[in-house]
Parts: C-alpha cells; sequence; structure tokens
C-alpha cells in the first residue's frame, strides 16, 4: 500500500470538493449551452422552467405521479422479495424451478416487456407499477437471497447451543444478520425503480415526469426537457441518501474491510 | 483436585460416525467409550481428521451419532441445549449484538429479567476483565477480546459442561497462553466439567487432568494419559521435568499418528 501524504489535495474538506465538483459541472453545461443553443438550455433558463412549471403546479403533478408509481412498484417488490428470496435460500426444489426465471428475465431491458404488459393491463397505472415492480424485485430477490444464503452458520450453531429455537434463530439470527443485504438490495431496488419509471412511462398517460419529458421533446421545449431529467437525478439521489443514512443506523455493527 | 471418584457427568457410549462422502463412505467415529466426571478437566488432542470435532459436536448435541449414545448426567443427549455450553473457534460472536447483549443471548431465551441478565453479564464480564467493553461492538474488539466474550457469554447459561473446539486456535501465541492462564483460572474457580479441543499438546498438558490421544481414520481413542502436575499450574510448570516427560510421551504418539495419516 502507499503511503497517503498530506498533500494540499487532501486537506481540502469533502463540503468544499462538492462545490467545486458542481462548479465544473455548470462550466461544463454553460459551455454545452452556449456550442450547441438548440439542444441545451442555459443554467438560467431551465431554472425558469422550473419555476414556472411549479408555479402553475403542473410539475408537482408529474412528480407525484411518477414518485407514487415509483415507490409503490417498489414497495410490493420489497415485501415479494424478501420472502422469495428465504424460500428459495430454504427450499432447493423451489430455487431449482425459479432462479433460471430470474436469471433469464433479470437480462431483458424492461423497455423490451413493457408493451407486453400494457397489452395486457392496459395503460393505466397497474401497468406502470408492473413493470418497476418486475425490475425491482428481480434484482432484490437476488441480493437478498444471498444475504440468507450467507449467514454463517456458525452462528445459528452458537444459538441453537444457547437453547434458541427454530423459531429464535429466524427472528434473533437470520434476520439480523440478513439485514445489511436487505438494505443494499432497497438501494439497488430504488435505483432500479427509477430506470425502470421512464420506460413504464413510455407509452400513454398524461402524468409523470417521463409524460413530461416526452411532452417537452414533442413541444420542442428543450429547458423542461432538461429540468426534467435533472430532476430525476435528484429524486434518485435523495433516495440514495435515505437508505444510506438507514443502512448507517441499522448495520453499523459490520465489519468494514480497512481500505 | 477433581478425579475418577466424583460422579460421571458425561458417558460416551460406543459412539460410531459414518459419513457419505463422494468417495463412499467415510467413518469419522469408529466407537469412542469415554467417561468425563464432574468438574474434570478433559483434553482431546489428535491429528485433523481424527473426529475429534465430530465427537464434541455430538455431545454438544449438533451432530448426530450413528450408533452409540451420549449421556449427560444420565440423560441422553437428544440435540443441543444450555446445559452444554460450546465455545468455537471463529468465536462466533452475534455482530449486531454489543459485548453485553452477547452475553445475554441465552439468559434471555431463559425468560430472565433485564435485572437478572444485566447482573449475571456483569459477573461474566468482570470475570474475563472487559467491563467497560460492555456496551462495544465485536468489530471493535480484537481475536482474543472476542474469545474472552465467547467464554463469558458460554459460562452466563451455567451449562453443565462446557466444550470447547480449538478455542485458541485463531490467537497468537501471547494471546494464547495468557488466555490459558485466565482459563485456568476461571476453572479452578467455578469449578465446571470441561472438554477442550487442541492441536497443541503444551495446551493440552498445562490445562488438562486427563488428555485423550485420538487416532484417525477411522477416529477412535487411542490413549488417556493422567497429567498427574498438581494444579494452580502457570507458565513455569512448562519448563517443570514432570511436563517435558508428559509432553514428550504424548508428542511421540500423536506424531505416530500424523505419519499414519500421511501415509
Amino acid at each position: 500500500m502507499r503511503q497517503k501524504k498530506s498533500t494540499l489535495w487532501s486537506r481540502i474538506p469533502n463540503g468544499v470538493w462538492l462545490l467545486i465538483s458542481l462548479g465544473v459541472a455548470l462550466a461544463l453545461w454553460l459551455f454545452a449551452a452556449s456550442t450547441w443553443p438548440a439542444v441545451f438550455a442555459t443554467p438560467a433558463m431551465t431554472w425558469k422552467a422550473f419555476l414556472s412549471k411549479a408555479a402553475s403546479g403542473v410539475l408537482w403533478g408529474h412528480m407525484a405521479a411518477s414518485l407514487s408509481r415509483v415507490l409503490t412498484g417498489f414497495a410490493i417488490a420489497f415485501v415479494v422479495a424478501i420472502p422469495v428470496a428465504f424460500l428459495m435460500a430454504w427450499y432447493e426444489p423451489f430455487r431449482h424451478v425459479v432462479e433460471p426465471w430470474i436469471q433469464f428475465i433479470r437480462n431483458i431491458p424492461p423497455l423490451a416487456y413493457v408493451f407486453l404488459i400494457i397489452a395486457a393491463l392496459g395503460i393505466g397505472q397497474t401497468s406502470k407499477v408492473t413493470v418497476i415492480f418486475i425490475a425491482a424485485f428481480l434484482v432484490m430477490v437476488v441480493t437478498i437471497y444471498q444475504g440468507v444464503k450467507g449467514v454463517d452458520v456458525t452462528l445459528i450453531k452458537a444459538a441453537r447451543v444457547l437453547g434458541a429455537s427454530q423459531f429464535d434463530i429466524f427472528f434473533k439470527v437470520t434476520i439480523p444478520a440478513t439485514t445489511p443485504f436487505i438494505l443494499v438490495a432497497a438501494r439497488l431496488g430504488l435505483s432500479t425503480s427509477m430506470t425502470t419509471l421512464m420506460a413504464s412511462e413510455i407509452v400513454g398517460g398524461d402524468k409523470g415526469i417521463g409524460m413530461m419529458i416526452q411532452q417537452a421533446n414533442g413541444y420542442y421545449q428543450m429547458d423542461v426537457m432538461l429540468m426534467g431529467i435533472i430532476l430525476l437525478g435528484i429524486i434518485g439521489i435523495c433516495f440514495e441518501k435515505i437508505v444510506k443514512y438507514m443502512e448507517r443506523r441499522f448495520t453499523g455493527w459490520q465489519e468494514t474491510i480497512q481500505q | 483436585m477433581a478425579g475418577n471418584d466424583t460422579a460421571v457427568k458425561v458417558h460416551i457410549d460406543h459412539v460410531v460416525k459414518k459419513f457419505n462422502g463422494r468417495n463412499g463412505e467415510m467413518v469419522a467415529l469408529n466407537g469412542v467409550d469415554m467417561d468425563i466426571h464432574e468438574n474434570e478437566f478433559i483434553c482431546v488432542v489428535g491429528p485433523s481428521g481424527c473426529g475429534k470435532s465430530t465427537l464434541l459436536n455430538i455431545i454438544g448435541g449438533l451432530d448426530v451419532p450413528t450408533e452409540g449414545h451420549v449421556y449427560v448426567d444420565g440423560k441422553e443427549v437428544e440435540g443441543p441445549g444450555p446445559d452444554r455450553g460450546i465455545v468455537f473457534q471463529q468465536y462466533a460472536l452475534f455482530p449486531w449484538l454489543t459485548v453485553e447483549k452477547n452475553v445475554q443471548f441465552g439468559l434471555k431465551l431463559q425468560g430472565k429479567s433485564q435485572e437478572e441478565c444485566d447482573e449475571i453479564s456483569r459477573k461474566y464480564l468482570k470475570m474475563v476483565e472487559l467491563e467497560q467493553f460492555a456496551k462495544s461492538y465485536p468489530k471493535e474488539l480484537s481475536g482474543g477480546m472476542k474469545q474472552r466474550v465467547a467464554i463469558a457469554r458460554a459460562y452466563a447459561v451455567d451449562p453443565k459442561v462446557l466444550l470447547m473446539d480449538e478455542p485458541f486456535g485463531a490467537l497468537d501465541a501471547q494471546t494464547r497462553t495468557q488466555l490459558q492462564q485466565e482459563l485456568l483460572e476461571t476453572w479452578e474457580k467455578e469449578q465446571k466439567t470441561c472438554f477442550f479441543i487442541t492441536h497443541d499438546v503444551e495446551e493440552a498438558i498445562i490445562l488438562a487432568q486427563k488428555v485423550v490421544i485420538m487416532c484417525a481414520r477411522p477416529g477412535r481413542v487411542k490413549d488417556i494419559v493422567d497429567i498427574d502436575i498438581p494444579y494452580p499450574r502457570d507458565q513455569a510448570t512448562k519448563m517443570t521435568p514432570r511436563f517435558l516427560e508428559l509432553k514428550n510421551h504424548i508428542w511421540n504418539q500423536v506424531y505416530q499418528e500424523y505419519l499414519s495419516v500421511r501415509k
């Protein structure tokens, strides 16, 4: 390992680095906006688009529609993924049948099967939530399954020796030991839900950030389009921060690998 | 000193254990008979593959013998239970619980009140000199400290027999010596029946009243050596002529086994 020297760089606090990073991004954005004015709206124009859409209340309608889709799809996926992952870890036949399906579907981009689902369920909320559910479920079930599989057998033995019943082992050993994986799964699931949102909103419907972006595309409103894209990024980061906080809060006991 | 005059605590009656491996049936234990008396300290040494861990797991109820029986206080072992505590080589502390809560794990399962749990965990953490780490998580402790917590946790439920599966095997030489010393002091104070597995002949002699030498393929008891060195023992004991004589005797037998396994 290389000796870490106390350079000028290492003395700059992280908050300052973030500002520098944002500053450079802004500069690149301004550069892009002046070079390709027909494609990239300037930061000022984008901000104005945000203010006008926010003031008229249209934006909140789109956001509420998208967020409710993402969170509903994610929540159902989370609730279903946990028991399915446990069943896979505990019952060999179940795993042998189900795992190939999961591996197969997992590699298909949601955009490919979204039309099939719309054909089956219509263009309403159900089909949109279903697309998000499928994508998030597949990611989470794999992660949680690995967590359940990886529970240290010695810990289970230690609990049994101390007098734990099967019931105690499940709630006092398996669940806490699996929590880190469940939280990682939640993080991956949320980000997958966000990336699948666009696919789910690609056809039909009148509300949603994805819809807003598509409409903006139709009317050549590049400022609204860029604003929508940035908004999706901000929502994604907020989700990640929330889960990261929960990870620190609930799984701070984990041994971390020393850098 | 406890000896053969005390009651039989663990009666091992012709235990046979066979595993079905890739190369057909493997006999891990081929008819082991042994009595462990009350408050006795027994160490088992032998080459890897002699079935010493399997025997410990069978006494602990984590493994079922193919033939034969194990009785604790005359009652047949039918699964794991808090009357037989196990200390594992890998510590096996619950990483999401504090040191204190780890020690209380078995007590809570017995339905003891929080006050009782606190009192007992305090007593045993004091015994292993880790009171000030009660609120720490295992990740904050060194290997030796973790194993001390595991020993305190095993003692806390007050088992009739303490089974230890190479508990100091993963520790460095200094920590190991120190924990041996502490374990001896605790054993003399608390009076507990101990069944201790090790591959370290010195460790076996310094701790035990009886050293059981096992041989491999199939695993069985080769010899039982009485260690007639009086307690308290300490590091100086390792320099006495009697210790060296016993070490030589036991080591030769174990070494023969190593050679026979290699063939």
